[in-house]
């Protein structure tokens, strides 16, 4: 098997990006391994439009995003195998992998960039009582029977989850001539985007429940219809207002997990409250050379945000292998998510590698008016910056200059936080 | 007085708009930080568009669906007719992104296009 100095794991938008990326930085030995037949991604099944808005400034379906970076792949001539399972990464960088043609195989790599993408939350984690008939279908799993196979999983929906997949499943099946019922959320508000809410339930009639859950699942063979409760604030349906709700197919988009077996198995720190690894201001795991970007590293809502995280994790993966990792001046700054703020990425920065502006992506644990995001540099509030609704479905940033980190003498720790006033 | 809420789409920011109205015609927009948020609250109270995104079947590939979208926005009230067109297309491999799949889908004077290279 041919060497590599990269090798990225999985061909979806993050890992598209990131070879671009590297290779434009000048490193000319990389090697895509995707599992699926082709590159792309979740993207080829993303149909509809309004990817793209930052980066093209217009607004593409998921294909033709996809396009635009598989063409680039294609262009440079960087090296990609598809159909390929990586089985393990070792703490050295020795990558295992499999498929039909080489059978197993192993590249000793100088750096790795994960980029797998998460999974959907499948039934069997949410405990709902009721039989296992035929008609639940994660809604990922019926946006790919829809829109690649062309299969129609049935006629008369409940969604429950407000996820941006469920959410564009609603409007889908609508256009398809399905009756979607409703979309059910446990929580007082939605997971998705706003856009998708208004274009995708609003715009069709189709309510969106909040603070509810499916409590019965009825039938055997076949679902035939689910029943649908309030609940309060612990999450627990309040019993009286159960209403039953028929129909066939009931989906799921209850939320996404990154997908880090395999960066759990080569001893990659992870973050409880992402799942995914802990990176420095270069996407850089734990593990010196090991990088991350993409949903395997915090679940993004756009597309956008991953490509861009993606480029940096792949300029960076090309700049490890061209000098290794020189000995740094000071000490790492910490990057703490406080306040409402419930994490942020990254979570450490070296002043020597990052470039001329560090930007701090994060979420909030539940929906915010009016609020300020502010940064404490220890302990000194240097960005105020007022907002008029900060939501757990969208992803929040904060771009902060070199110059401010430099010109703080000694900086430790970064905060990142919501203030009411 | 007449008044609207809505939620702009124009970027994820997703501002709250208010639309004032009287007789049909729009008097104040507040609640936007930009000026799409004025444009889109204008454009949705009086002529609401949409892009529509759909597959349609194809032939000579392993592949079975082609993903489309109508080239440009369409009246939202055309939404309907246009996916009954859409519903009985079928394309010819190979494809590439832009080719038209339906000219003039449904009198709306739009065309439908491919999204994706299909050899």
């Amino acid at each position: 098997m041919k060497s590599y100095d990269i090798v990225i794991v999985g061909g979806g938008p993050a890992g598209l990006a990131a070879a671009v990326a590297a290779k434009k930085a000048g490193n000319d030995s990389i090697l895509i391994l995707e599992r699926d037949h082709e590159l792309g991604g979740i993207l080829n099944q993303c149909i509809h439009n309004g990817f793209g808005l930052h980066t093209f400034k217009e607004e593409l379906t998921g294909p033709e995003y996809a396009s635009r970076f598989i063409d680039q792949v294609k262009e440079l001539q960087i090296d990609y195998k598809l159909n390929t399972m990586v089985m393990d990464i070792a703490a050295d960088k020795t990558v295992t992998a499999m498929n039909r043609e080489d059978g197993m195989f192993q590249i000793p790599a100088k750096a790795v960039i994960l980029a797998m993408g998460c999974r959907e939350r499948p039934r069997g984690a949410l405990n709902i009582p009721g039989y296992r008939p035929a008609g639940i279908y994660s809604a990922g799993t019926a946006q790919r029977l829809v829109n690649i196979e062309g299969f129609m999983p049935g006629k008369e929906i409940v969604i429950l989850g407000s996820g941006d997949i469920g959410l564009i499943m609603a409007r889908r099946m609508t256009f398809e001539g399905a009756k979607v019922q409703c979309v059910a959320e446990l929580m007082p508000y939605s997971g998705g985007l706003k856009r998708n809410i208004v274009q995708c339930l609003d715009d069709y009639g189709i309510p969106l429940l909040l603070s509810h859950t499916v409590v019965d699942i009825k039938g055997k063979e076949r679902v035939e219809g689910v029943t649908i409760a309030e609940v309060d604030e612990r999450s627990k349906p309040v019993p009286g207002t159960e209403k039953f709700y028929s129909c066939d197919t009931l989906m799921l988009s209850t939320g996404l997990i990154p997908e880090n077996e395999l960066s759990r198995s080569a001893g990659v720190d992870m973050n409880p409250v992402t799942n995914g690894p802990f990176v420095n201001e270069s996407f850089e795991t734990s593990i010196e050379g090991v990088f991350a970007c993409g949903n395997v590293l915090h679940v993004h809502d756009l597309v956008d945000y991953v490509s861009e995280e993606a480029a940096k994790a792949g300029e960076h993966a090309a700049a490890y292998v061209k000098a290794g990792r020189e000995a740094a001046s000071a000490e790492e700054i910490r990057v703490k998510a406080t306040g409402g703020a419930r994490y942020t990425v990254p979570t450490t920065v070296s002043l020597d590698r990052l470039g001329d502006l560090l930007t701090v992506r994060f979420r909030v644990g539940a929906v915010y008016k009016d609020a300020f995001v502010s940064v404490y540099l220890d302990g000194e509030r240097v960005t105020h910056q007022k907002k008029r609704i900060i939501a757990p479905g969208e992803m929040e940033q904060v771009i902060l200059k070199k110059e401010q980190l430099t010109a703080h003498t000694g900086l430790k720790e970064i905060t990142v936080t919501v203030e009411t006033e | 007085m007449e008044k609207r809420e809505l939620t702009c789409i124009g970027c994820p920011m997703g501002c709250l708009v208010t639309v004032e109205m009287e007789n049909g015609e729009i008097l104040n927009v507040t609640g936007n930080t930009c000026k799409i948020g004025d444009t889109y609250a204008r454009k949705e109270v009086t002529n609401p568009t949409r892009i529509v995104t759909s597959t349609v079947m194809i032939e000579g590939s392993d592949f079975t669906r082609l993903p489309v979208k109508t080239a440009s926005d369409i009246p939202k009230s055309s939404i309907f007719a246009v996916m009954e067109v859409i519903n009985h297309a079928h394309a010819k491999a190979p494809v590439k992104i832009g080719d038209v799949v339906i000219k003039d889908v449904a009198g709306t004077g739009v065309d439908v296009v491919a999204t994706r290279n299909i050899a």
